[in-house]
């Protein structure tokens, strides 16, 4: 019969493989529901997952995605590293958003390129001034960081509306919930006039290597490590758990924050009540799909890019819904979560007399 | 202020507890058990859209609160298997259920967005809803608050003086002990997830026929999270549940209260209310970290595989 045994340890190979397998359970269980929606299967993961990248205007939209989505995940990293909960990166990016958008408004008569590094900061500060916030509500008070960061996630959507609704809004705008449109000088520069994509994603990969080097080689990244590992030990160590607390929750605030105001000063252009699609969220199943390994990042936000376009490419080409791009981004992370168990687990086939096995098990 | 305006604050109040005491309640036996699901949220916006669904399709208010019903118990199997089965980190899989309930609801809801519906009408119990302000503040809701308080009273009982309630909690205490003296386990916390998922799926149900009937994306605005966080300032207690929820309950109609007073905020700084409530009294409960972890189940969090 088959049956599951522990590994005597955990598997390495099995902890790369998993997430291949994840993917391609997700692309079966998805050419599935396409077939329940009455579209040829083959067709409709082409739209979804290759189209989008035909040619290299598609490339460049996926860098506009990938650099948010790589920002937030480099933060998470860190403090899922240690251990530290925070599924605060989605409201630490929209107050990045609505803090840059704020300074953004102040130069809204800019022509000096300067006028971006003071919005830049303010995004950046106000992603790391809620961040701070989560920090000191753990290291403080002890609050739970998963149900605090979540309610901050709340509260700055709010934030958000309140401004887009309240004193944000464009006063020439015909009353629609938007800002004014940003000064050209203030936003992002682009590599090229035909396509969107600008810096940010330069952003993104200097972060990529900057935490990179940081967990891998800096003292404050093998404390960091450690304490994920074994907290008691850290402590032990006389290693200062609330000290890295804090950084790990300010260096992740304040790239989300460089991810919010980047989407404003970007491909927005001004500050609208969807600013962002997720990338918050979508950035834990990055983390968790790339293994917390800076190139696993990488190709794991690629992915999850992708799904953003293949929601937007079958919605315009097949009339689905775009929300599909949610339900492959849960399904990914419950394959994922499930194939997990093969790092820990094995599968074996043992032809047993079934007295036998009833006297094993009680062995 | 006048007593139409209280009666109608109370009123609300319960109405807007209702699902808190839904969600929290499955969540609370699910701890007990020594399960922590995170994916409330989820299981909640999937109920609520497929119980919209339902009563769409089907014009039958009743069948659809068991859709919604049994899609809770569905998503709960999924986050089970993972869970209890499979020993997954709960923490992750919780939040993976979230992230998939809340895609997975906006795409099957997608052809539902701003579509009307004939909600659940005010259940008035003969001669008590006659009475003054208590009558319209206790006895004049829609059959679910009553269903929410019955099923209150069930999970206080079990708890209080049942043995599946004890032999629940010996399973969250220490599940080792339990498997010893002859108790499945698996078993009991497959059980105790599905009753939460199905109080959830209920939850759901409330919100999208009775509360407010009609379906959005991401309705259900953080209730099942601000359900788990009940759970913590209940210490595990369903009597404490029943007064917590209406206490937030009240946070979120506070706008109501302050309505033509000069004390009136933009709407999206009073929406902010319940999570900010939510962490003051995160805050408040560490003051007293100790009886928190005291009054925790023991093995919460803690994956349980016999050995085999």
């Amino acid at each position: 019969m088959l049956k599951l045994e522990k590994r005597p340890s955990d598997s390495r190979l099995m902890a790369y493989l998993s997430p291949l397998i994840a993917i391609l359970l997700t692309l079966l269980c998805g050419g599935i529901l396409f077939v329940f929606l009455g579209h040829d299967p083959f067709a409709a993961l082409h739209t979804f997952f290759i189209a989008p990248l035909t040619s290299v205007y598609g490339w460049t939209e996926l860098g506009i995605k990938v650099a948010p989505l790589l920002l937030c995940a480099m933060g998470l990293t860190l403090c899922f590293r240690a251990k530290i909960w925070n599924i605060g990166a989605e409201g630490q990016f929209i107050m990045g958003a609505l803090g840059g958008s704020i300074a953004a408004l102040q130069f809204l008569d800019a022509d000096s390129r300067w006028a971006l590094v003071p919005i830049l900061l303010a995004g950046t500060l106000s992603g790391l001034g809620w961040a701070a916030l989560a920090a000191w509500l753990k290291t403080r008070f002890n609050a739970n960081e998963i149900l605090t960061t979540i309610m901050l996630n709340y509260v700055a959507l709010n934030a958000l509306l309140y401004g887009v609704h309240g004193p944000l809004k464009d006063p020439e705008g015909f009353n629609f919930p938007e800002s004014a449109l940003f000064a050209d000088a203030t936003l992002l520069p682009v590599f090229s006039d035909d396509y969107r994509l600008n810096i940010s994603i330069l952003f993104a990969l200097l972060a990529m290597v900057a935490i990179w080097t940081l967990m891998a080689r800096s003292w404050v990244g093998y404390q960091i490590r450690v304490l994920g590992e074994d907290a008691k030990a850290a402590r032990y160590a006389g290693f200062k758990d609330k000290q890295l607390t804090w950084f790990a929750l300010l260096a992740c605030g304040a790239l989300a924050g460089l991810a919010g105001v980047s989407e404003v000063t970007g491909p927005l252009g001004q500050l609208v009540p969807q600013v962002s699609p997720g990338y918050g969220y979508a950035a834990i199943i990055v983390v968790f799909l790339g293994r917390m390994q800076p190139l696993g990042i990488l190709f794991a936000s690629m992915l999850l890019a992708l799904t953003y376009m293949g929601g937007e490419m079958v919605q315009m080409e097949m009339t689905l819904p775009k929300s599909l791009t949610g339900l492959f981004q849960g399904m990914l992370l419950f394959f994922l979560l499930a194939t997990d168990f093969l790092i820990a687990y094995r599968l074996v086939w043992r032809r047993q007399p079934a007295s036998h096995s009833t006297t094993a098990s009680q062995a | 202020m006048d007593i139409d305006l209280i009666t109608n604050i109370l009123y609300a109040t319960i109405r807007t507890g209702t699902p808190l005491i839904l969600i929290a309640l499955g969540e609370m036996v699910c701890e007990k058990s020594g399960v922590l699901n995170l994916g409330q949220e989820g299981m909640l916006l999937v109920g609520a859209v497929i119980g919209f669904i339902a009563a769409t399709v089907t014009g039958n208010l009743f069948i659809a609160v068991w859709f919604a019903i049994f899609a809770g118990m569905l998503m709960a199997l999924l986050f089970g298997f993972l869970a209890i089965s499979l020993a997954s980190n709960q923490v992750a899989t919780g939040l993976a259920l979230t992230i998939f309930g809340t895609g997975l609801s906006a795409f099957l809801g997608s052809n539902y967005v701003g579509i009307g519906l004939d909600g659940m009408q005010p259940l008035a119990i003969p001669l008590l809803s006659d009475l003054p302000v208590i009558g319209k503040v206790l006895f004049q809701h829609d059959p679910l608050v009553y269903v929410a308080l019955t099923l209150f009273a069930l999970v206080f009982w079990l708890f209080k003086y049942s043995r599946l309630g004890l032999k629940i909690r010996a399973v969250g205490e220490n599940p080792e002990a339990a498997n010893a003296i002859g108790i499945n386990v698996q078993l009991l916390r497959y059980a105790a997830v599905l009753f939460g998922g199905a109080m959830t799926g209920l939850a759901g149900a409330y919100l999208s026929l009775a509360y407010t009937p009609m379906w959005s994306e991401g309705m259900s605005a953080g209730r099942g999270w601000i359900a788990l966080a009940l759970v913590v300032f209940a210490s595990w207690k369903a009597e404490r549940i029943l007064l917590g929820a209406y206490l937030f309950g009240f946070a979120s109609i506070l706008h109501l209260v302050l309505q033509g007073t000069r004390f009136e905020v933009p709407p999206n700084i009073m929406a902010m209310l319940p999570y900010v409530a939510t962490i003051v009294v995160l805050v408040w409960l560490s003051s007293d970290a100790v009886k928190t972890r005291l009054s925790a189940p023991k093995s919460i969090g803690r994956p349980y595989r016999p050995m085999s």
